[in-house]
Parts: C-alpha cells; structure tokens; sequence
C-alpha cells in the first residue's frame, strides 16, 4: 500500500504551516518592503468615513489554486506583476490562511461563502448546507437581491448563491451569473467562434452539470446589465479566457446594478489538472491582471470609489513538488501542508498598507469578518473575525 | 465485512498469482484494519502484472507484517485503527473491488475531516517499514536522462533553473547526433546490465529507432487506444446519470483488450511480442492519469514517473515532443485528429518542469545518492548534468558532446 521509497511527506501541522507562512512574509518584505502586522497594530476601519450602509466589498477567488513558487516566491513574482507591484503595496497581507475543509473547488468555495466547512459532492449541482454570506447580508440588512450577486466561471457553480438551510435559503440568496452559460445561449449554441471561453470543469472535465437554481437569464442581459446580445456576442470576441468574460460580466455588473456585495470566483488556473505547466503559469499571469483590473474597476467606478474593500484569496494552494503521494502542481489532492496553506490580500479604505500579517487564519474566517464589516450576524458561520481588519 | 472474516474463497476472482499470495498471507491480512487493508489489496489484486520490482517489495512487506508480534502490530496499525468508518464502508465489498473501496475511502476522511490523520497514519507505516526492510540498492547506479524542446528553433528564455542548482549547466554543447548518442547509451547500458524492465525509452512523440533491449512506451504509438479510449469516454457521457464518478470506476475496469491495446493493435512493431504487464502499464497510463490522453507532454511526463515509481529502473531517457494548443476541453476528448496545431514554445515549458520532476521522482529511488542525470536541450547547445561528482550550481562554457558529458555524469 505505502511505497516504501516514496521521500517522507509533509504532514499537515501547524508547525509546517508557520514555515510557509514564514517563507512567504520574508518572499514580501523582501520584494516589496513591506512591514509585519499585529494584532496590537489596530486597523483604523473604524475610523474610515464610510458608513455601514454605503459599504461595498467584492471578493475574488484567485482560483483555481496557485502555489508559492509559482506566485510569491523569488523565481514565481515574475507571474503577479501586478499584485507585487500594485495591490501588496496598498493591503494587508494575511500569509497563513488554512483550508481544513475538502480541497474541491466548488465545495471549498461553498465553504468560503458560508463559513463552514461544507461536506457536499463537488461534482454535484447542490447548494450549500450552511447559510451562505449572502442570505446573511440580506435577511439581517433586509437588502433586495439586486444587492448581492456572484459571477461564477463554471456551470457546476450554479447554486452557490443561496444554501438549503431551513432559516435562509430560497429567495433570501445572491443572484448567480454563469458567463459561459449566458454565453451559450446568447450564440444559440453556434458557439464555433467563442469555445476558448466556454472550458468548464478541469477537475474532472467529462462533469456537464444540470442547471438549476437562480441562474441569470438571457433576457435579463438586456434588462439589467444593458448589454444587447450583439454587443455582448462582439465584445465576447475580444476575450481569451473564461475569466476575462467573468471580470467583464463584473465590471458590467457594477456599472449598472453597482451591488453591495459581490463575490467574483476565477477559475483559468485550475488547467493546471490537464498537466500543462505552461498553461497553469499562463492563467496564474492572467488572473493577476485581472485582480488589478477590478481594482481598477472599483477605482473608477463612481459607485464603489472610495468605499470599496476588496478581498483578493485563492480557495486553496495545490500539491507540492514534495509530496511524493502528488504529482507536483497539477492536482492538489494530497492535503499536504501546501495545498491547504493560501493567502489573503485586503485593501480599500480603513484598511492598513503595507502590512503582512503571519498569524495563522482559516479559510471560515471571511464570511465573520464580512459579518463584522458589514453588520450581520453570521450565527452558523464557524470562523472567527479577523481582529486586524475591523 | 471485516478483514476478520476473511476466507479463501473471497479472493476466488483474483489472478492465479494474487489469489496465491493472499492466501499464503491470509492469517496476516484477517488482523489489519479496515482503513488500511482495502488499499493493500487494490495492490496485490493486481500481482500478476506487476513490475519485478513491485512484487518484490509487496513479498518483502507482507512477509514483515507477518513477522510482527502482537505488540508490534499494534503499535504499526494503531493510527489505522483510530480511523472511523461508515457502515456502508464496512459493509463494501472490498475484497472484489478494493480499487473502488478506496475512492470511496478517500471522500470519507475528506468529508469526515480524517484525511490529516490517515496521512500521519500512512506515513509513519511507510517510515517503519522502510526502516525494517531497507530497500535494496540498485546493481549499478541510476541514470536518468531527459531531452526536451524537440522542433524549437530558438528559445530566449533560461532553461533548467530549477535543476541548475543541482548540478553543473553547460552552454557550449555539440548537438549533433545527440539523440543518437543518448539512446545508444541507454542501449549499452541494457545489454551490459540486461534486467528486465530495466532499462526505458518513454517518447511523447513517435520514438527513434532504437534497440528492442530498451522498454518502449510512446504516444504515438498509443495513438489508437488513446481514440478508442476517447471514443469511449463520448459513448459513455451520452448516458442518463453518467458522472465523474461513475465514469473513473468504468475506466478502472478496462482491460487492454478493451481499447485494442497489445502488438497487433496498438501501433507496435511486429517483432514485439505481447506483454501483458507493459500493456496493464500502458492502459493504467491512459485510464488513471489526467491529461495523458490529450497532452504528450504529462503523457511522457506520468509514464516516466509511473515507471520510476513502479519499475525502478536502472536506465530511463525519457524524450518530450511537442503538444497539442489547447482547445476546449470538449474538442479535445472528442477525437484524436489527424492534424493538429502544436504548441512548441508551450511545450518546452512543460517538459523543462518535467525534467525537473522526472529527477525528482528517480531521486526518491534507492541509491540516490549514486544516480545521475542528464538533460538536454534537443538540437541545442544546453544541457544540463547532475552526478555524485558533479559540482552543484555551477556553469560550463567549455565545449563538449553529449558522450563526453554522460562520461561526466558517470
């Protein structure tokens, strides 16, 4: 069973999870100069101007799973130009965020957005079993469903917006947008010029999920985001990659409907599955200029100016090079300490710059500390507010 | 049902082979746990096609585990123990499919937040065992060598950083008849050292002409079980309730004459006769490996860590050839065609990082600390040479071929 030449594996400890988090505060400082953060260093949101009820935040998943060699590391900044030189500068930086939930991309973002480490088939259409952050926000706020919206890169993401919990669930969820399904449908399935932007599941890449759940329908695209088919058939042309649409479908998004919360999962690296190194550090570049393209976006746009916090965090890492049980970058099945152990980027107003933060965090934390920022009372959520950021 | 209640008759299905050896073993396999012995057996259910260097070290530990008295089974197994199970694992038929069992497994301690503790509990079996039966060395020292970058005409970017630290770069190398000189080397190496399974030649392409003395495996040659296998996996996704799931069990119960693999089939030379262990091998390549089918790239790069990890060898030149562009991932699984758009630049990035993987994974092999490894930038003057008297991180501006730097490497 055990191949008994197999190089000894890193078991997950917090001990091997401080070392990354070390490395990676000492990768920063040394390439950005950036200064250690404590929780005695108080952030100074309570200070910023920005009342609770005119707060925004739009979280991205940098996913799927990128590695520290391939990102932060000396021989990786060369691959995030743009968080080293852009967005570091102006953040906090958490090094030790730890995933100890299942390292699936669907149900690892299920459990980003409840707070739970959710148990539900990853290759299954389901909601989350927990409330997601977004029935929170609006039950509590008594926010309407134009308030909240997640843009999501595969159809099997389809019911992340609202979870079966009994006390939340139906219509209380945040509105789902499937870019490549809209995309579908606005070709009517003559989708000969736009199949580079439809690549789905790479995890498992036979998976064609079912729809359901309160998906964004085509005939919305007009009514809402003011976006003919034509217009959006044409500027679909331009793109290279099912998360350039996404970004896109976002940026639309806040220019129209401007939502408090919204949640903006990527998905371009998980190629890394097909075994291609070239390809897995091609999408790892292109997620990063798009991170700085919604900062941008958020820079511009009148409604989010100023008042937006945005959260920057992959769902996971993938397989050391190590871990003999792996295949190095391709999967991240092994659950060795680099697979769980991420990172957090956080920036806008209220939020220090500059800062790198190694005490060890888990994924569940978000949706408390969103439940801190925003007001709402996240009750089934498992984690615990980030003291630094509130 | 428990490993306590096992009986010969459970293991009537298994290959005559198998079915000997659990049964030699079966007084051993009725005390291990539940958590552990599924994925023994999905092992051992499969000893008549494995490598030498497998069923020796599968003999070598049954024959341990065996040896250990009560108290020292206890203290191996414990961490096994402590793992909880589900009554419908425990009720699985196990012993039939252990394969399925342990996929199974593997979703329960993600789910049930246990796999941190199964991991523990794996690793410190393998620590044990290795350190009560010590693998046994190789009868000459490893050599690995890698040949990268076929049909690129001129790359700007450094190649091998990750290896260069390792071992000593040269800059000024002869090219010509490089590949020739390499496969020569592997082929002397085979006939002075003739073990079988000993010595590989693993192309992404279409192989050189070579020696039959050297263990083939290429994706050209593969081309038609690589359609059969996606013609496949289409039927298959056409039907009502297929999932990813029901799929990989379906691929793990392939033979090799499902996809038509063996001489007559699979595009190999006439004079190869069949192999029923290097076809299993091949099939395995293809069924389990994630991207094989549609990239040579992680195809050559999963073969050469399958034949490290499973044979051992003594000798692998492992040589990666350009890759399909990537299109979408239903077009690619719809067909192997006849012409496709190649990715050259892309694919030297991939096998630059499967040259470092590939020492990797021969450096996880016995004898370490002897093994060589060359690597070669294809029709180019880089290379790149690690070896016990080797200096590390150094460069070479010295011109050389490539028999001079294998001397080197020695």
């Amino acid at each position: 069973m055990i191949d008994a030449s197999q190089k000894r594996s890193v078991v997950m400890s917090d001990g091997a999870g401080a070392a990354l988090a070390r490395t990676r505060r000492d990768f920063l400082r040394s390439a950005a100069g950036l200064t250690l953060g404590s929780t005695l260093l108080r952030s100074p949101w309570a200070r910023a101007a920005v009342a609770a009820s005119k707060r925004k935040v739009v979280v991205v998943t940098f996913g799927g799973g990128a590695r520290d060699q391939e990102t932060f590391a000396p021989e990786g900044q060369e691959n995030i130009p743009h968080l080293m030189r852009e967005l570091i500068p102006q953040s906090s930086f958490f090094t030790q965020v730890v995933n100890r939930g299942i390292l699936g991309h669907y149900v690892a973002t299920a459990s980003l957005a409840t707070g739970v480490y959710e148990t539900i088939n990853n290759f299954a259409a389901l909601p989350p079993q927990s409330p997601t952050v977004f029935e929170y926000f609006r039950k509590d706020l008594k926010r309407p469903s134009s308030d909240a919206w997640v843009v999501a890169p595969s159809n099997g993401f389809n019911r992340i917006g609202e979870s079966s919990h009994r006390s939340y669930g139906q219509g209380l969820g945040a509105r789902v947008i499937l870019p490549k399904h809209l995309l579908t449908a606005a070709t009517s399935g003559r989708h000969d010029d736009y199949q580079h932007l439809l690549r789905d599941n790479y995890e498992t890449p036979f998976y064609a999920p079912e729809l359901a759940g309160s998906e964004f329908e085509l005939q919305q695209l007009e009514m809402i985001l003011k976006l003919s088919v034509d217009d959006f058939k044409a500027h679909a042309q331009t793109l290279s990659s099912p998360d350039e649409l996404s970004v896109y479908i976002a940026h639309q998004l806040m220019r129209q409907v401007a939502p408090s919360l919204l949640w903006i999962t990527m998905h371009d690296i998980d190629i890394a599955h097909a075994g291609a190194y070239s390809l897995y550090v091609e999408g790892i570049r292109r997620t990063d200029r798009l991170c700085s393209d919604v900062w941008k976006a958020i820079q511009s746009e009148p409604e989010y100016a100023g008042k937006t916090t945005m959260f920057i965090l992959p769902d996971f890492g993938r397989d050391s090079d190590e871990d003999a049980g792996g295949n190095g970058f391709q999967h991240h099945r092994t659950g060795d300490a680099l697979s769980r152990t991420t990172w957090m980027l956080v920036a806008g107003p209220g939020i220090r710059e500059g800062v790198v933060v190694d005490r060890p965090m888990e994924s569940t934390d978000l949706v408390p500390t969103l439940g801190a920022m925003f007001g709402f009372s996240p009750s089934f959520a498992q984690g615990k507010p980030v003291s630094e950021l509130l | 049902m428990l490993p306590r209640d096992l009986r010969p008759e459970n293991f009537a299905g298994y290959p005559p082979e198998a079915r000997k050896l659990v049964t030699n073993y079966l007084g051993t396999l009725q005390t291990l746990p539940l958590s552990f012995e599924p994925g023994l057996l999905r092992e051992l259910i499969d000893f008549d096609f494995k490598f030498p260097a497998e069923r020796t070290a599968h003999e070598r530990e049954l024959a341990k585990v065996s040896s250990l008295s009560n108290d020292q089974r206890k203290e191996w197994f414990h961490e096994f123990d402590e793992i909880k199970l589900s009554p419908q694992l425990e009720a699985f038929d196990w012993v039939k499919s252990p394969a399925q069992f342990v996929e199974k497994l593997s979703a329960h301690l993600w789910s049930t937040h246990q796999l941190d503790a199964f991991r523990k509990a794996s690793n410190n079996y393998g620590d044990r065992l290795r350190q009560a039966v010590p693998p046994e060395p190789p009868p000459i020292p490893r050599l690995g060598i890698t040949v990268i970058g076929q049909g690129v005409a001129s790359y700007d970017d450094p190649l091998f950083r990750k290896l260069r630290p390792h071992g000593a770069y040269f800059t000024r190398v002869n090219p010509e008849n490089g590949l020739r000189i390499l496969l020569n080397a592997a082929t002397d190496r085979s006939r002075k050292h003739p073990i079988r399974y000993g010595h590989w030649y693993i192309d992404g392409g279409d192989e050189a002409p070579h020696s039959t003395g050297l263990t083939t495996v290429s994706y050209k040659a593969l081309e038609p079980v690589r359609a059969a296998l996606l013609r496949r996996i289409q039927t298959e996704l056409d039907r009502p309730g297929m999932g990813p799931e029901t799929l990989r069990t379906l691929l793990a119960q392939l033979h090799p004459v499902d996809l038509g693999i063996g001489a007559k089939n699979s595009g190999k030379k006439n004079d190869e006769s069949a192999d029923e262990v290097l076809e299993r091998f091949e099939l395995k390549l293809l069924t389990e490996g994630s991207g094989t089918q549609i990239f040579s790239t992680i195809f050559a790069q999963w073969a050469a860590r399958e034949a490290l990890r499973r044979a051992q060898p003594l000798t692998l030149l492992v040589r990666f050839a350009p890759r399909q562009r990537q299109r979408p991932m239903n077009e690619l699984i719809t067909a192997v065609p006849a012409s496709t758009e190649l990715d050259l630049a892309g694919s030297l990035v991939d096998a630059d990082m499967g040259a470092y993987y590939n020492w990797l994974n021969q450096q996880r092999l016995p004898g370490a600390d002897q093994s060589s490894f060359l690597v070669w930038f294809e029709g180019h003057n880089q290379a790149l040479v690690i070896g016990p008297a080797m200096p590390r991180g150094t460069e070479s501006t010295s011109a050389a071929d490539l028999s001079q730097l294998l001397t080197l490497a020695a």
